[in-house]
């Protein structure tokens, strides 16, 4: 009894946060999607589906963020994940925290500043006259959707390494000599044991990555100009700029049954790819 | 640290607390000779929250918050207004008159002071958001001294909610390094220019009113039409013009200095700026006309220091103060008072007062395009494009 009573504090704070801070506003969120725009702005209560059949009006918004978001999510990996494996299983040990602490270094600074920052890079002045003056001829970066892209990753970088190095940073290095004494060339132990059993930090890293791009909107703005438009400032611009808040909602509603449905097959995917090595790791 | 203060001892001084207290000796007396002067002035020294300040400053307490547009205001003024009230300005700045209206419908902005644009007043007062101003409070307002075609528009159903800061037209900026000698003059050359030799290299405003309204411009329509067919035309031209520009934002002073952006839609003050830093870039009204704008002052409802909003507002108002505040930001100011303190090259510059010709053929904002749903969408829709 008194083990219950404790369960219920300890699950009390988070339990009520959860409640009043996301599923009390979701419903709200909900039911300003089946409303209306009142006149001169904001939320009239109705009974309607036109700002659902208005979605069509966005598609470019969703085709950006459902295009940009995995591609950034996957050319992050595949950044992120070399550098993790270097850290994890190459770098001397004496070196590694300072080197871990220099990944977590940007997040020291606000991402404004360092969007700012690449505004200046990739701005006219910046790469493109260094290009030019190569002899590569006249490139413009800024405001388009590989700008965009890089400030992405840039930004979104940290969050998929340290996953991944603490899952390579926890795999039991045993297996790896087994694997060679088994008589297995470095890349097939690489390939058969270190990339499934780092699979975990990389379902994390993804999972964290994406579920963020998805919401994106301040590099979107700051780097593609107003010109690479995600849902992220679709949304800003219903609620801060037109006052459609039913509009807004619906487009609110539909982004997130769009996560709900990608990530639980996500997590169905990776169930299924892990259920297969914990056999493996049986045997 | 040496200490030049002559100690007393613990029984002279309660002595002489006594004979302060009895009314024997002046408190001058009383603060010099136990050294708690000294010692008052040296810790005022050192902190700054113990700067005596002008007699109200209790009464308006210790902060105003301001929602204004960005590079609009100069910040020793604010500085001056603080050593003088006592009250720190928060500030809080915007870059559409839309989000500061969704801001203030969505309620508990914090706000005590914002500078809405002539356009969207009567709409606060429909709404209920905003308060008359108590021009009591406002010693420094000269109602006789400000041109009514700029000040009119703070006055709703015969009540001042309003008053001016300064106005100014909408054109665009140019830099004539790229156009061949050629400087365009109209709107229509403004999209034609974009679409070919221009392309990537032309911004628009992140806002409705001057983005739908140039296009309008551009197809001689008015400024404000909420006209469907006509917003149909002014979408399809920029539609099409979207592919070829550079960026759609309202900061447009970055880009244009750096030379990514050869153009862009412009407000006279940052048309002066540029200008004055780079005197290739030049500040065209088109010939079609365009928006010709006046800012205000105004204090929202229940806003949490409204003492401190009255002084602030009364403060910019002062001639000398204001007079600052125009040369900063490089707009016209309304009032005829600040002719004598602003230098003649000011008063004579033909981007902060045009020849009457071009201003005669540029409209004021009107209310409905603020809540017009269409233009709203249309802008959405170019943006999501």
């Amino acid at each position: 009894m008194q083990r219950r009573l404790s369960t219920w504090l300890l699950l009390a704070p988070a339990g009520l946060w959860f409640a009043v801070m996301l599923v009390l506003p979701l419903c709200f969120v909900v039911v300003f999607s089946f409303g209306e725009r009142a006149a001169a702005g904001g939320y009239v209560p109705a009974f309607t589906f036109a700002q659902y059949a208005n979605l069509p009006a966005r598609a470019a918004a969703f085709k950006n963020t459902l295009m940009l978001a995995p591609l950034g999510t996957i050319l992050s990996l595949l950044i992120a994940y070399p550098l993790a494996y270097f850290l994890a299983m190459q770098a001397d040990p004496k070196w590694r925290t300072l080197l871990l602490i220099l990944v977590i270094v940007p997040f020291w600074t606000s991402i404004l500043i360092r969007s700012y920052a690449w505004i200046f890079i990739l701005g006219g002045q910046g790469l493109p006259a260094v290009i030019d003056w190569l002899g590569f001829g006249q490139v413009r970066l800024i405001n388009t959707p590989f700008a965009v892209l890089t400030g992405i990753v840039y930004g979104y970088l940290p969050l998929m390494v340290l996953p991944v190095y603490v899952s390579l940073e926890r795999l039991d290095k045993r297996l790896l000599e087994a694997s060679a004494d088994l008589g297995a060339p470095p890349l097939r132990s690489f390939l058969q044991v270190t990339l499934p059993l780092s699979l975990p930090g990389v379902a994390t890293g993804c999972m964290l990555v994406f579920i963020l791009l998805m919401g994106e909107f301040l590099i979107p703005a700051m780097l593609g100009g107003g010109k690479v438009f995600f849902i992220g400032n679709a949304l800003v611009d219903l609620f801060l700029q037109s006052r459609n808040w039913a509009f807004g909602a619906a487009v609110a509603v539909t982004l997130v049954v769009i996560m709900l449905v990608t990530v639980s097959l996500y997590m169905w995917l990776m169930r299924r790819i892990g259920g297969v090595r914990d056999d493996v790791a049986l045997m | 640290m040496t200490d030049k203060i002559d100690h007393i001892s613990r029984q002279q001084f309660m002595e002489e607390l006594r004979r302060y207290q009895k009314g024997s000796v002046t408190r001058r007396h009383f603060l010099g000779v136990t050294g708690l002067g000294a010692a008052t002035v040296v810790l005022g020294a050192a902190m700054p929250g113990l700067i005596p300040r002008a007699a109200h400053a209790q009464t308006i307490g210790d902060r105003v918050v301001l929602a204004t547009w960005p590079n609009y205001h100069d910040v020793a003024n604010f500085d001056a207004f603080t050593a003088e009230s006592g009250a720190a300005i928060q500030v809080n700045v915007f870059g559409s008159n839309e989000e500061m209206l969704a801001k203030l419908q969505a309620g508990g902005s914090g706000w005590d002071v914002f500078v809405p644009t002539n356009y969207t007043i009567s709409t606060y007062v429909e709404q209920d958001l905003i308060e008359p101003l108590d021009l009591v409070l406002l010693p420094n307002y000269d109602t006789a001294a400000f041109d009514q075609r700029f000040a009119g528009p703070g006055t709703v159903d015969g009540k001042i909610y309003a008053v001016p800061k300064n106005w100014g037209t909408t054109g665009f900026a140019v830099n004539t390094n790229h156009t061949g000698g050629t400087t365009p003059s109209t709107w229509k050359e403004f999209f034609d220019l974009t679409q070919t030799t221009f392309s990537g290299r032309t911004m628009v405003h992140d806002y409705q009113l001057t983005t739908i309204g140039a296009a309008l411009k551009a197809f001689g329509y008015s400024f404000n039409s909420i006209d469907p067919a006509e917003l149909a035309m002014a979408e399809e031209l920029l539609l099409a013009t979207k592919p070829h520009l550079f960026a759609i934002s309202s900061d447009y002073q970055p880009s244009m200095r750096s030379g990514d952006a050869w153009m862009t839609i412009c407000w006279t003050g940052d048309g002066k700026q540029l200008n004055r830093d780079m005197p290739e870039i030049v500040y065209v009204l088109g010939k079609e006309g365009g928006e010709l704008w006046s800012d205000f002052y105004a204090i929202p409802k229940g806003a949490p220091h409204r003492d401190a909003a009255y002084a602030l507002i009364n403060f910019l108002l002062k001639p000398e103060v204001n007079a600052k505040e125009a040369l900063f930001h490089g707009y016209p100011v309304a009032d005829a008072r600040l002719n004598a303190l602003l230098p003649p090259e000011v008063l004579n510059d033909p981007i902060l007062y045009p020849a009457a010709d071009l201003l005669n053929a540029l409209e004021f904002g009107a209310a409905a395009t603020l809540t017009d749903p269409n233009r709203a969408e249309l802008m959405a829709r170019f943006k999501s494009a």
